[in-house]
């Protein structure tokens, strides 16, 4: 099982080392992002610890967002997703080396984002409680962004449809994150624990019941 | 046909039934309840706004039910009965919402607070939203179905989370003083009239599922049939 997982794996890192198109798209959309927010709202003043934060993770769900959109377009092409059915592995199997991957480029993204809003914003990001909320939030979300792209990939209107189901679902994602990120930038990190395990709870939640849905989702 | 003719009549039972009722609570709602001592008429939406907010709720838990027996047994019954009743969800939700923006107005002085049971409700229209846009969105209506019943569980499952983490959200920060008792004590008619309403909306809501059930079996033969005669 878990040389068929890493397989899977590998596989999702070679055709994106090799086309390199997935990471480097959310990571444009993640800093533009931030850019915008810049001009949006005032991110150096007295309460950027809560507006960075909040703008960190907007960045974060919508560069999520674009690169669920990409890995669902890449599988599409030339019957790859087909023959990755046919193999004979769990359907379990598929969702976890797909989950793995989304956070993974997700995490590059992020950490990529969080020097950035350090150096432009002035925020103090290199902290440990800020990586857990990071890592847990970002699970959360790959969890049910992995499951719902699998039930849109064959869908018409698949851009409109992923959002309107992700968006809803994660909120409490964001609120957890955005709280939890904002209480440790503000060196109040003891009071974040009860966000962090919110996130933490919820990563294992929708992840145990993706995996658990996941079979009836391919069935083909 | 025998059979089909007097399930209809039972079916038209039910309808005046409930249809008796509403007309009642609705005059219950006007003559009979007293005006409210604070907040005046207004209070009167009150009546509509917590059925329909139950009803809303119910139907969630409705389609997670079916959803999860639909997985389970893949009979038609079972996806027939979530559509229903996410229509008729919606349907309430969006009444909940409404009627709570109109009462908010004179009452709060606002259309609209970040309270969390009205964030709730407003995250849950739209999963509802979603949860239409997936289905008509997916052209398999097989496929479909299987779809929305994932998310018909994963979506209720998330509701409480839903509900907690704004709620944690909001207690964390400052909050518009609002006030909304309703006094320490209701009075009986107005018990009496909010009962009346409540069982009034539930038989409305039964005879709404039954009759938008049949509509979907019809239209699942009307969908059979055509793919049988494209073939």
């Amino acid at each position: 099982m878990w040389g068929q997982l890493l397989a899977i794996l590998y596989r999702d890192l070679l055709s994106e080392w090799r086309a390199r198109e997935v990471v480097i798209g959310m990571l444009v959309m993640a800093l533009l992002t931030l850019l915008v927010f810049n001009f949006a709202f005032d991110l150096t003043g007295a309460q950027r610890a809560a507006s960075g934060s909040g703008a960190f993770w907007v960045a974060v769900v919508f560069a999520t967002l674009l690169g669920l959109g990409r890995m669902t377009a890449r599988e599409r092409q030339d019957g790859a997703w087909e023959g990755l059915v046919l193999a004979p592995v769990e359907r379990s199997v598929i969702y976890v080396a797909k989950l793995l991957s989304m956070v993974l480029f997700v995490a590059i993204v992020e950490l990529v984002a969080l020097v950035v809003l350090a150096a432009l914003f002035d925020l103090p990001v290199l902290r440990p409680g800020v990586l857990v909320v990071l890592a847990l939030g970002t699970v959360g979300l790959c969890a049910l962004g992995t499951l719902f792209s699998v039930m849109t990939a064959q869908a018409k209107a698949r851009e409109v449809l992923l959002p309107a189901l992700l968006f809803p679902l994660a909120i409490p994602v964001v609120i957890g994150g955005v709280r939890a990120m904002m209480l440790e930038l503000s060196g109040a990190g003891a009071e974040a624990a009860p966000w962090k395990s919110l996130l933490g709870g919820f990563a294992v939640l929708f992840g145990a019941l993706s995996v658990l849905t996941f079979g009836v989702v391919v069935e083909e | 046909m025998a059979k089909r003719s007097s399930g209809l009549s039972w079916l038209a039972v039910l309808g005046g039934t409930s249809f008796v009722l509403v007309a009642l609570s609705v005059a219950m709602i006007f003559l009979y309840a007293p005006a409210d001592a604070t907040q005046g008429d207004v209070q009167r939406l009150f009546y509509l706004h917590l059925p329909a907010a139950w009803l809303a709720y119910v139907s969630f838990f409705i389609i997670f039910v079916s959803s999860i027996a639909f997985l389970l047994r893949g009979t038609p019954f079972w996806d027939r009965l979530a559509r229903s009743a996410a229509e008729l969800g919606f349907i309430f939700t969006t009444l909940v919402l409404l009627t709570g923006s109109i009462w908010g107005r004179p009452i709060w002085g606002t259309w609209w607070t970040w309270d969390a049971r009205l964030t709730t409700t407003l995250i849950l229209w739209f999963i509802y939203l979603g949860y239409f846009l997936l289905r008509a969105y997916i052209t398999d209506p097989e496929r479909g179905a299987r779809y929305a019943a994932v998310l018909g569980i994963v979506g209720f499952v998330d509701i409480p989370i839903i509900h907690m983490s704004v709620r944690w959200w909001r207690t964390l920060h400052p909050q518009p003083i609002v006030v909304r008792s309703e006094g320490p004590n209701m009075p009986t008619e107005m018990l009496v009239t909010m009962l009346v309403t409540l069982v009034a909306f539930i038989v409305l809501y039964l005879f709404l599922l039954i009759v938008k059930y049949r509509i979907e079996t019809v239209r699942d033969a009307v969908l059979e049939l055509r793919a049988e005669t494209a073939n």
